[in-house]
């Protein structure tokens, strides 16, 4: 792909003030709500049930997210998440580039009606099987263990597609050829040719996949309770009135939300990348 | 290279089973190995994924569709009595669902159209050269980082009828304090904006990504024949985009269905049933309701097999689109 300066209309203009003051105007409206969760959380309940609400920092941040922290069960909460969310995503990319190779590369009897499979129920949303899985982790006994939330996330249809269309432009054809040529197994082929060049590709799918599984809900709504939750099942209890207290529900909420906003911080420009990368070859 | 692999593999290889064989003729063990590794290993390589799709995704999804023609109650998941049609005519009968029905829609199109419109204008400008590109991108992503749960919960109390930010502003303008939860179309644009607020700029990137996509010729020849800034947008960038556009449409409006957690969180400690007179209960919550507060969950199973239906549905239609675009072009 060739990338010239010139010549490209819609390209090569500079934006504007007008472009500029409409840009500052939408980013301010994505941002407030959270700084605003930052103010809420560092009051305390008396101050926001009074005209005008606050649109300044309190003293009470850090006894908030300490309440939170313990009586809203967050601490416990993040350390849940972190670990469903972590495994997911491993979970994701590994199966995801193993079978993305597969099918990218590697010829095999039902290949196509495979992908096309894998594609067709990519767009079928998770929530329509809550009842059967419902009936199965009740029926093993797992409520209430990470398990339950685990397993039936750990591996997408997006990812193997995302993985497959990364390599088929990525990988080299004879790279592999090549090596088998020399002798390489299928495994040895996988490790030292397609984890090297599929290793950018991996680490989106993985910030997509972690982000997703941080912010999944139904089915952890369903699966778990408020003795074993994780961040969004305990956000669930706080905004249902499990913690009167509205300054600790938005320091909860605020707990709930940092890590992802770190992140953010650190890797915002490839997740961005992440994001439109797949939404040109989906 | 050649020597190192070939070594490799020797130590790698299992050793065959028939006794003394290997010692004397090892070549076409080898070769027999190999061929199965190729023809084998790709079967291997996809085993997981399927496995755990067909056990999490496809099994589950068939399973929803013969328990919603059982009786099966919360308090006995494994028990399951044949009923027939029954769930799915009680359903029809009860004035509850066509509500959700009405009410997923209704916020769908408040939600999504906004939404859309206002990700192709903010993509537009973002195509601009700018100064700072990547900070514009990544904070018009972060919406789409704050979870759901935290997201409503802000907007709860921004919404608040009495302390409320909203009503603050609108008073200050000298509009009366607006009950938002308690009105149908007041409670359901308040949960459309946090669905606007969230998703936008992840489909502004998306059509950015297209756009910069669009080849510059199509720029340039538009260019040559005097089309203005405005004339190449409508002309050459959305038409361009309309694979796109119809992609975002789809897959907004499946998300659209399956809105669930910013009704139940905006409604509070009663959220299930989506306000007092279940004037924002989506199907979701629809679905949630009859399974998990009612404990029936084989009619819950018949909701979710009705929203696979609309689903299905959706995407007939939006096949029949496609190909309407196909020929016009």
């Amino acid at each position: 792909m060739t990338i010239t300066s010139t010549g490209r209309a819609g390209r090569q203009l500079h934006g504007g003030p007008v472009t500029y003051a409409v840009l500052t105007l939408f980013t301010a409206g994505s941002l407030f709500p959270l700084v605003w969760t930052a103010i809420a959380a560092s009051r305390d309940n008396t101050r926001l049930a009074r005209t005008p609400p606050p649109f300044w920092f309190g003293g009470r941040l850090l006894k908030n997210l300490g309440t939170a922290w313990g009586d809203a069960h967050m601490g416990l909460a993040l350390f849940n998440t972190t670990l469903v969310a972590g495994t997911i995503a491993l979970g994701t990319v590994l199966f995801s580039t193993v079978a993305g190779f597969a099918f990218a590369k590697l010829r095999f009897r039902f290949r196509d009606a495979l992908l096309l499979l894998t594609i067709g129920t990519m767009m079928i949303p998770p929530q329509l099987s809550v009842v059967p899985l419902f009936m199965v982790v009740a029926g093993l006994g797992w409520t209430d263990q990470l398990q339950s939330v685990v397993l039936p996330t750990l591996v997408s249809a997006f990812g193997v597609f995302f993985m497959r269309q990364y390599l088929v432009e990525a990988l080299p054809t004879e790279l592999i050829e090549a090596a088998r040529v020399d002798g390489a197994n299928s495994l040895r082929v996988v490790w030292h040719i397609v984890l090297p060049v599929a290793r950018p590709a991996m680490a989106v799918l993985g910030m997509l996949s972690f982000v997703q599984a941080w912010n999944d809900f139904f089915w952890p709504i369903i699966a778990l309770t408020q003795e074993n939750p994780t961040v969004q099942v305990a956000l669930t209890g706080l905004g249902r009135g499990y913690v009167p207290d509205q300054a600790v529900v938005m320091a909860g909420a605020l707990l709930g939300t940092l890590p992802l906003l770190l992140a953010f911080t650190l890797f915002g420009r490839q997740i961005v990348g992440g994001i439109m990368q797949g939404a040109v070859k989906g | 290279m050649t020597a190192t692999a070939e070594a490799a593999r020797d130590t790698q290889a299992p050793p065959p089973e028939g006794p003394g064989k290997e010692r004397t003729r090892p070549r076409p063990w080898r070769s027999r190995l190999c061929r199965w590794d190729v023809r084998y290993s790709p079967y291997a390589f996809v085993a997981p994924f399927f496995l755990f799709f067909s056990a999490f995704g496809v099994f589950p999804l068939l399973y929803t569709g013969w328990a919603s023609l059982h009786r099966v109650e919360l308090s006995s998941p494994d028990h399951m009595e044949w009923a027939g049609a029954h769930n799915y005519l009680r359903l029809l009968d009860d004035d509850f669902f066509w509500n959700a029905l009405r009410n997923t829609f209704t916020i769908g199109v408040l939600s999504t159209v906004p939404q859309l419109l206002m990700a192709l204008g903010l993509a537009h400008l973002l195509h601009f050269r700018l100064r700072a590109a990547s900070f514009w991108r990544v904070a018009l992503l972060t919406p789409y980082a704050t979870s759901v749960a935290a997201a409503t919960l802000v907007f709860v109390l921004l919404y608040g009828r009495d302390y409320g930010m909203v009503n603050w502003a609108l008073g200050a303008a000298g509009i009366g304090p607006v009950d938002w939860q308690s009105g149908r179309w007041t409670s359901q644009l308040a949960v459309s904006s946090i669905v606007i607020w969230r998703w936008t700029g992840y489909n502004a990137l998306i059509y950015l990504a297209a756009m910069q996509a669009v080849p510059d010729e199509l720029y340039e020849s538009a260019a040559l024949d005097g089309a203005s800034r405005t004339q190449q947008f409508r002309h050459v960038t959305v038409p361009a985009l309309r694979p796109t556009i119809l992609f975002t449409v789809v897959v907004s409006t499946i998300g659209a269905t399956q809105l669930f957690g910013e009704p139940l969180l905006f409604g509070g400690a009663g959220g299930q049933k989506g306000g007092a007179a279940h004037q924002f209960q989506t199907l979701g919550l629809y679905l949630y309701e009859q399974g998990w507060y009612d404990f029936h969950l084989g009619r819950a199973s018949a909701v979710a097999w009705t929203m696979f239906l609309i689903l299905l549905l959706i995407g007939a239609v939006n096949a029949v689109i496609a190909r309407q675009l196909g020929k016009t072009r």
